[in-house]
């Protein structure tokens, strides 16, 4: 068996937090992609970048977005009903990583075709989450266990 | 300019695929070579199951990669199946629709006599989900008193489509 992406595989979240962080970044991207050729578009891509640096490896409560929804949103609203485990939003979080930092390096390399596509796909994959509740990372899950696990006899 | 423009297309592509996907999720499928009376006069082919190579490979019919009339066992399944139908459900751990999955099968079973549920860990058996080419959880199958696979839904199905769908494997 894999090891659960959270250190503790019973860590459980409010599920109005991570949809809220999602649709945060959605915007964020949206902006991103609409100014990367300026400075703007370039600091808010480093800034994202740590943002989804900080929920993948560190864990959601350094998540800012997170921290963001606990402090001044969810006090607000009527106490949390549903719970969802942790560790889909963290692994959401490292996909997310890896486009902006991928991103980024096309930016700096001066590849901005590299820069814009991958920021389109977080935000589609963003976008995803934020609208549908759809977990992009959940469903790539399966099949690349089905790829790179060795496999069994039948 | 550029950036505006791939705004728009990430966004309304994103959408129609989350609307497809809303449509699509849950719905049961009816699988498998036709009813038991046509079978047994011979009139469909039992379709031979597809290898557990190469999980990316779709060209075989939609019969035949939807594995309908594909007959489970008990041993293979870790578990009795039930007298009338059995909900088998490939399920991976942290996977919110899948809990939600489970809460309604184990009703449905409990409501339905001769109907059992049986939860599969995908990841402890890749072996069935590449025979079965299951490539989302959850996955549930409904089989029929054999053990064939009847119908399928992938993602989280809907209580009434369980029930009627039981109803219909049930009575053929």
């Amino acid at each position: 068996m894999t090891q659960p992406v959270d250190c503790d595989p019973r860590v459980e979240v409010d599920v109005r937090g991570p949809r809220f962080a999602a649709a945060i970044t959605t915007v964020v991207l949206a902006v991103i992609l609409l100014t990367l050729d300026s400075t703007l578009g370039a600091t808010l891509l480093v800034i994202q970048t740590l943002v989804f640096a900080l929920g993948a490896f560190l864990g959601l409560r350094y998540q800012p977005y997170g921290i963001l929804f606990r402090t001044l949103v969810q006090p607000r609203l009527a106490p949390p009903s549903e719970f969802e485990d942790a560790a889909p939003p963290r692994f959401a979080a490292l996909v997310g990583f890896i486009f902006t930092a991928v991103a980024l390096v096309g930016l700096v390399t001066g590849m901005s075709v590299i820069a814009y596509v991958a920021v389109a796909m977080a935000l589609g994959a963003a976008f995803l989450n934020a609208a549908f509740g759809f977990c992009l990372g959940c469903e790539m899950y399966l099949i690349g266990r089905r790829i790179f696990a060795r496999p069994v006899a039948a | 300019m550029r950036g505006l423009s791939l705004v728009l297309v990430v966004l309304v592509a994103a959408t129609a695929f989350g609307l497809w996907r809303r449509q699509t999720d849950g719905r049961m499928k009816s699988v498998g070579g036709g009813s038991k009376a046509e079978r047994e006069r011979g009139a469909v082919q039992f379709p031979v199951p597809v290898g557990d190579d190469d999980p990316e490979v779709d060209v075989v019919a939609a019969s035949t990669a939807e594995h309908g009339g594909e007959q489970l066992t008990a041993a293979q399944l870790g578990a009795e199946l039930g007298s009338e139908a059995t909900l088998v459900q490939f399920s991976t751990a942290f996977c919110q629709p899948c809990r939600a999955t489970r809460r309604i099968l184990d009703e449905v079973a409990g409501m339905v006599a001769g109907t059992v549920h049986i939860e599969i860990d995908a990841e402890a058996h890749l072996d069935l989900v590449r025979r079965l080419d299951v490539r989302r959880t959850p996955t549930v199958l409904v089989l029929d008193s054999q053990g064939r696979i009847s119908k399928r839904a992938v993602g989280l199905p809907r209580k009434a489509d369980v029930i009627a769908a039981l109803g219909q494997v049930i009575r053929s």
